[in-house]
């Protein structure tokens, strides 16, 4: 019997263009460039037309695409945290605090805040870095709904009231620039993190922990360096938001961050960062665009949610990558 | 330093194990075994399913912390130690379970080793390119150089393979002591064929080995001296043509009758 099977094949420029000595065609050295420059060029030209309201959309989104990286880099160590909103608040209070409180300029408070949130959230997660799976998630989840309510219960940085009065960037475009800068600096760097040794040690981790410790090497050293770098990412994100927005409060700790940025690496495809970074470039606006329609909003953008993660379960990069480089055709196989 | 203590007259002991015990609840999983090991024996360690070797293997590498008991490691006591520092001493071990870093590479997984705080000390302080190192590594287990097996993901190795990968990442930890806990379970006679020297090689230079192991006329071609377990107890201790003759040794594998 006759039967019909889907075989895919590499295209001819992606074998060729893998070695970098054979790009020897104005198509072929284009076909490497377009995919990493087209996030650069699109993200260098889009502030300079967007109105001032898509301005914003634009400066939130990048910070999603942060934190959803982030949350990708944790997971490829084999932490799935559900608390990306634990980094996103204390960043966010740091930054007000030592703006406010401390009279600390901008261009010093977001370092701080970017190192001393990531130092806070490590020390915060380091007792639970023994748990696994669900259990760390658990951990994670808990901490900033915990923290939000030390803030209500105690009244300390503003209680309820929350920070205002927070500086804010002077210059529209150098707030855009700045978290554009930082975010595409953050994919690239993140992509070529996971493929040096260290990074392969802490994939390692995931795949198998105990074998790791058994060569000698600390993994609970390995994933607080992981947690640290993670939770600086997310600290910039709550610490420039802090400085855009001119107010630090709870809502800062609000389970948006931590979900959000969770959908868009899961929708985007987890393990590239890409993925993650174009999953915030649709959900986000898409959110923004449902606002119009009043309260079918959520359900609108649930529905969306899901069509997404059914259609595509792999994720939409992994989908445009494999298009990019193979076709696909029917073959007949004998049975 | 704390290592020159009273068996620094003996060079020659490697391993010394005290009275380990380890129970799980109520079930004795290892009662008061003691050995010594000298440097280049090959030690065969058998016993029923159950009987606690593997647990001996997870007591040893820091795995488990021992009830009671003391383990001395080149005059230096680490028991209780946790698993990475024990490996960075020089004890590498490979699992009954073998779970390679399944999406990396076959040659990528040695980097997780050379990678290792071990592994620099002993280079100098500098790591340098570890893709070449780690190809080396791979031939001397018989991954042939820049096959196809090379660069395949490790998920997809065939089961030989997987094992001397294995062996390959214990080579790569440059351990003086090394733990193979049933390394040849599950490989044919042409796999087995292939092992085999390599674990021989190991010896010829000088490492300490270790071998948990179920197919005994296999181990007992190699192994120097044989300790057999039986309920976590050391029920003989000794050569192996000699250890098989004993009774107790012959009930335990047999029951009695």
């Amino acid at each position: 019997m006759k039967q019909k099977r889907k075989e895919r094949i590499d295209r001819g420029i992606k074998a060729r263009s893998d070695d970098v000595f054979s790009l020897n065609s104005f198509r072929e050295m284009l076909y490497v460039a377009v995919p990493p420059l087209a996030p650069v060029l699109l993200l260098t030209i889009l502030p300079l037309f967007l109105p001032s309201y898509w301005q914003k959309v634009l400066i939130s989104t990048c910070v999603f695409a942060l934190l959803a990286m982030s949350w990708d880099f944790l997971v490829g160590v084999g932490m799935v945290s559900l608390g990306q909103a634990l980094f996103f608040g204390v960043g966010a209070y740091i930054a007000g605090v030592s703006n406010k409180i401390l009279g600390l300029p901008i261009w010093i408070d977001l370092p701080l805040a970017t190192v001393l949130g990531g130092v806070i959230c490590t020390v915060l997660l380091t007792p639970v870095l023994r748990l696994r799976g669900v259990y760390f998630s658990m951990v994670t989840l808990v901490l900033p709904l915990m923290l939000e309510r030390i803030i209500e219960a105690t009244g300390i940085f503003g209680g309820t009231e929350g920070i205002t009065g927070i500086k804010a960037f002077t210059n529209p475009f150098v707030e855009s620039y700045v978290i554009i800068f930082v975010t595409l600096f953050a994919l690239f760097a993140f992509r070529r993190l996971v493929t040096t040794d260290y990074g392969l040690v802490l994939k390692a981790i995931k795949d198998n922990d105990r074998a790791v410790m058994s060569v000698g090497i600390n993994i609970y050293w390995m994933k607080a360096q992981a947690l640290f770098i993670s939770g600086c990412v997310g600290s910039f994100c709550g610490a420039f938001l802090t400085h855009v927005y001119g107010f630090v409060g709870m809502p800062s700790f609000a389970l948006d961050y931590s979900i959000l940025p969770l959908s868009s690496a899961v929708v985007g495809g987890m393990g590239t960062f890409a993925g993650s970074f174009m999953g915030a470039f649709i959900l986000v606006p898409l959110s923004e665009a449902l606002r119009g329609i009043g309260g079918l909003r959520i359900v609108l953008y649930s529905f969306f949610l899901v069509v997404f993660i059914v259609a595509l379960p792999e994720g939409i990069f992994h989908y445009i990558q494999r298009k990019y480089q193979q076709f696909e055709r029917w073959v007949e196989v004998d049975k | 330093m704390s290592d020159q203590n009273n068996h620094q007259n003996d060079s020659r002991l490697i391993l010394r194990v005290e009275n380990l015990s380890k129970s799980f609840g109520g079930v004795k999983a290892v009662v008061s075994v003691s050995f010594d090991l000298h440097e280049g024996q090959l030690l065969g360690v058998i016993g029923p399913n159950g009987s606690g070797k593997t647990t001996l293997v997870n007591l040893i590498t820091g795995f488990l912390k021992p009830d009671l008991g003391r383990i001395v490691y080149k005059g230096k006591e680490i028991t209780g130690w946790a698993p990475y520092r024990i490996a960075r001493i020089g004890i590498a071990r490979t699992f009954q379970m073998i779970r390679p870093f399944a999406e990396l590479p076959s040659f990528k997984n040695l980097i997780i080793p050379l990678y290792s705080p071990r592994v620099k000390a002993l280079s100098g302080g500098k790591y340098g390119d570890l893709d070449a190192v780690a190809k080396d590594y791979l031939e001397e287990v018989g991954f042939e150089r820049e096959s196809a097996v090379t660069y395949k993901s490790a998920g997809s190795l065939p089961h030989g393979y997987l094992k001397r990968l294995e062996l390959a990442k214990c080579m790569a930890l440059r351990a003086d002591l090394v733990i193979l806990d049933e390394l040849f379970s599950g490989l044919s006679i042409a796999e087995l064929a292939s092992i085999v020297p390599i674990i021989e090689k190991l010896v010829s230079e000088g490492k300490t080995v270790i071998m948990i192991e179920h197919r005994l006329r296999e181990l007992f071609r190699i192994a120097d001296r044989v300790v057999v377990l039986n309920y976590g107890s050391v029920i003989a201790d000794g050569v192996p043509s000699e250890v098989m003759e004993r009774s107790e040794v012959r009930k335990a594998y047999l029951g009695s009758e």
